[in-house]
């Protein structure tokens, strides 16, 4: 009795705001578009019982038009660069902390998780303020006699955005990780005569391997759906999934389209959600 | 009237059996040791008597009265954990007086009996701190008097020295035997260090497999011990398997052994013989309870050597020698003798 | 190298945020310009009226949601850590699981979907339906914050020493007495950071929000968001500075206060 006053509640609150709103994305992307408030006629209909009034066009239309096939590999090769890079970054930087002495490393850590803290918009706020046209980095440039460049609504700009948002989500995991690790199998390694980098190579990367795949996926299961970083920071040529979704939503006003991208989404996500939740329970 | 009562005790997790049919008393103020190893079921009869867990089949009677139905914290006794489990929340003088405060013993009287259970295991001046701020040897006495400042009839402790260094477990059991006395409760102490059994309790229940495999004090175990398992458990005793011969002496590993008490022949036998009741003899071994071999192997022990001596059918017997003298060289012939009244026949 | 690798990456963290709160103190009307010290876009920020209005409706979703989150993730952590295998289970883990790895955008249209459809509903019904706006956001930032909150308490849960809670119970404490004198204070810095969490990605989201929100519900984020769309200003920077200070203050006290309790605690 007492059980069912503690699963109750969230068990009704997500039901409702997590499994149905799922299963209505699923159906209006089988409605069909039309004029009025809201903007499409409802897959199912009532006339003396439940009838079938919902078509297929918009998953046609995703599958025939190449300009969103083009949008997902697009964001599925940002995420990736994205995510690639975040690790590249996030390795050193982790071991970094987990080598500090004992005392400096939740500070280390806080240092990587503060900029969180301070606001995503802020954040891409500085990269505009550094990036645009006439911004600082052209004016340091410009003092070396270079430039200016077109720096800001660039893939460069894209990147760095993207890198500096996620970083922290990659570093943390790592971190963790490192930070468990059994210092007497890298002893035993060098012992047995494996130099430094033999040691890091043999040992430390293959057993951080589950830890990086984790970081891995952190970024680029979001980065994969990421919107207002390529929006304010991205070339206009950007049209990644988040954005393209985000047009036919408020600017087109084809709700079961924006549907159908979301449902498109979910289902290349899948695999590699399922991949993180398994590296999540083994860890 | 027995303190505590176990009838018939069975659980069981899943298909694996912890308890089999358990029957076992406490005496008042008694200090009883569950010995066995893992897996013997000792920590879940501790755990049954807490009511942290449900039999499924026996009764478990405290004075008399029955504990089924009762929960944990109606349950007039009191545990100590392994982990020890103090509260890291709170401070040592919080966690002593945890208990008294669940009784609703007035504020003086709790700081006071506070107070004095600290003071009994030299903890006065450590009352503000929290259990991470304390040496293991602290906390395993906070946990102890924890449990005891409630002045239960029967405290229970699991494996309570396990977690101490070494140097600081003899030390520590004895504070555990005086405290014992000191407060007149009843302890049953689950362990698997067969030593600790012997040198804290008054009697020691011997588990194997979920039952009961002896039950008495310490001598008693140490020197008859009923069955295989009990001989090797206690003192690692040597134990040898024959049939008694037409004349009652048993033939095994081509010694001829003969107990005091004759046996009828055709029986199989299996005898207990401990090692510091063996004697090397100079000269040959005589034709029944001695033996000739070959010193296989030597190892020192401070007061004793322990040797290793193989018979020629190849059993090996563990022979404790005296340390005052120079051991044999390895690989020389030795001859071996015991007294008749070394010989312990097991039942099982 | 490790150690190159470390001060690389906070030197490209932080190098961004720490030019923008010097450049918030710059008089110049273009921002990352410095004009001479100047406190006077902290003077506009705060007669911006809009700002204003949207920060304070921000922080009232945010505090809200935060503590709804932490209530209902409690419950569905507490759930899932301690009822051991029961029916539903799966798909309560899978259901709180969901807003962790679901886009924001497929957050934000299935929850406007399921708000308009329920509006239309009620209209039918009662002939009126509530706007959509802040009530939508908060229920919206409530089943977010509910995820993360619910795995940080599930993972505290896992980890605490059953037999502290058994120790309780063998010194009398019945199971409420337990759970208020030994439990409850265990979990306790868990369900402060799950609340911490909760608010923090309430205040910061963008994408839900616009999603799920009707004319009248602007947050703070929203009015950024169209903002630096035009580009950076200097009331945004000096906005983002103030972010910093609060963030830095409140962590540093966190830390502060965590450190004398790891002290405190040997």
């Amino acid at each position: 009795m007492r059980r069912l006053f503690i699963l109750l509640p969230p068990m009704l609150w997500l039901l409702l705001l997590v499994a149905a709103p799922l299963g209505i994305l699923g159906l209006i992307a089988f409605a069909e578009a039309g004029p009025g408030v809201p903007p499409f006629i409802p897959p199912l209909g009532w006339a003396g019982g439940p009838v079938w009034q919902g078509s297929s066009e918009s998953i046609g239309t995703l599958l025939a038009d190449p300009y969103y096939l083009e949008a997902f590999l697009r964001s599925l090769l940002t995420a990736f660069v994205t995510a690639a890079l975040c690790l590249l970054l996030a390795y050193p930087m982790a071991l970094g902390i987990a080598g500090a002495r004992p005392p400096w490393r939740i500070p280390l850590l806080l240092l990587v998780l503060l900029p969180f803290w301070t606001g995503f918009l802020p954040r891409l706020g500085a990269w505009i303020g550094l990036l645009r046209d006439g911004g600082w980095v052209n004016g340091m440039l410009g003092a070396m006699g270079i430039g200016p460049l077109r720096l800001l609504y660039s893939d460069l700009a894209l990147y760095l955005g993207m890198v500096h948002a996620y970083l922290p989500f990659a570093v943390l995991p790592l971190a963790t990780a490192l930070m468990r690790r059994d210092l007497a199998l890298e002893e035993a390694a060098a012992d047995l005569g494996a130099g430094p980098w033999v040691v890091f190579r043999s040992v430390t990367l293959p057993l951080s391997l589950p830890a990086a795949a984790s970081a891995f996926l952190l970024v680029f299961i979001p980065a994969a759906g990421e919107f207002v970083i390529p929006e304010l920071l991205g070339p206009p040529e950007a049209q990644l999934v988040g954005r393209v979704l985000w047009g036919e939503f408020f600017q087109n006003r084809d709700w079961p389209l924006a549907a159908g991208l979301a449902l498109a989404l979910l289902v290349l996500l899948l695999p590699p959600i399922l991949l993180f939740q398994r590296l999540g329970r083994r860890g | 009237m027995a303190l505590l009562t176990v009838q018939g005790l069975a659980k069981r997790f899943g298909v694996a059996r912890a308890l089999d049919g358990l029957d076992l008393e406490v005496r008042p103020g008694e200090f009883l040791a569950l010995l066995g190893g893992s897996g013997s079921g000792k920590s879940t009869l501790l755990r049954l008597v807490a009511g942290f867990e449900q039999p499924d089949a026996g009764r478990i009677l405290l004075e008399g009265a029955d504990l089924a139905g009762l929960p944990p914290h109606r349950r007039p006794v009191s545990m100590m954990f392994q982990s020890y489990a103090l509260f890291p929340h709170l401070s040592v003088f919080d966690n002593v007086a945890y208990g008294l405060r669940r009784e609703g013993v007035a504020r003086a009287e709790t700081a006071q009996r506070v107070a004095e259970a600290l003071a009994m295991v030299g903890l006065e001046a450590l009352g503000g701190r929290k259990p991470q701020q304390l040496s293991g040897g602290q906390r395993q006495r906070v946990a102890l008097v924890r449990a005891l400042v409630k002045r239960p009839r029967l405290l229970l402790l699991d494996e309570p020295l396990a977690a101490l260094d070494a140097g600081l477990r003899e030390r520590t059991g004895f504070e555990l035997r005086a405290l014992q006395r000191r407060t007149g409760a009843g302890f049953v102490m689950v362990t698997h260090d067969q030593a600790e059994a012997l040198a804290l309790a008054d009697r020691i229940a011997v588990l194997e497999a979920g039952r009961l495999a002896q039950c008495g004090p310490p001598a008693e175990l140490y020197e008859r011990p009923a069955t295989r398992f009990v001989a090797r458990f206690l003192g690692a005793a040597n134990v040898l398997e024959g049939r008694v011969a037409a004349d009652g002496a048993v033939e095994a590993a081509g010694c001829r052994l003969l107990l005091p008490h004759g046996r009828a022949p055709g029986e199989i036998l299996a005898v207990a013989l401990r090692p510091e009741r063996i004697r090397l003899l100079p000269g040959a071994p005589p034709a029944a309870n001695g033996a000739a071999g070959v010193l296989r192997d030597l190892a020192y022990r401070g007061d004793a050597w322990m040797a290793l001596v193989a018979l020629p059918d190849g059993t090996e017997l563990r022979v404790a020698l005296p340390a005052g003298a120079a051991p044999p060289e390895l690989g020389s012939p030795v001859a071996l003798g015991w007294a008749a009244e070394a010989l312990v026949p097991l039942a099982g | 190298m490790k150690r190159l690798g470390l001060a690389f990456g906070l030197l490209f963290l932080w190098a961004p945020i720490l030019l923008m709160v010097v450049y918030a103190f710059s008089a110049d009307r273009i921002p990352f310009q410095w004009g001479g010290f100047s406190l006077r876009w902290f003077a506009a920020l705060a007669a911006n009226e809009r700002m204003r209005e949207a920060a304070l409706l921000s922080l009232r979703i945010a505090a809200g949601a935060a503590t709804l989150a932490t209530l209902l993730g409690g419950l569905a952590g507490w759930a899932l850590a301690r009822f051991g295998p029961f029916r539903g289970r799966a798909l309560l883990g899978a259901l709180a699981g969901a807003p962790l790895v679901l886009p924001e955008v497929v957050t934000g249209l299935s929850l406007l979907l399921l708000f308009v459809l329920g509006q239309g509903a009620a209209e039918a019904v009662f002939g009126w339906a509530p706007g959509r706006g802040a009530a939508t956001i908060l229920l919206a930032h409530v089943t977010i914050g509910l995820a993360y909150v619910a795995v940080v308490v599930q993972a505290r849960l896992a980890a605490l020493d059953p037999s502290l809670e058994e120790a309780a119970a063998d010194l009398g404490a019945g199971p409420f007495t337990t759970f208020r004198t030994v439990t409850l204070p265990l979990i306790a810095p868990s369900l402060a950071a799950g609340w911490l969490l909760a608010f923090t990605l309430s205040l910061d989201d963008v994408v839900v929000a616009s999603f799920v929100s009707g004319p009248a519900g602007t947050t703070l984020p929203m009015l950024v968001f169209s903002a630096l769309k035009i580009g950076l200003t200097p009331e945004v920077n000096a906005l983002a500075a103030l972010f910093l200070a609060l963030a830095a203050l409140f962590v540093g006290a966190a830390g502060l206060f965590l450190a004398r309790r790891a002290n405190g605690a040997g």
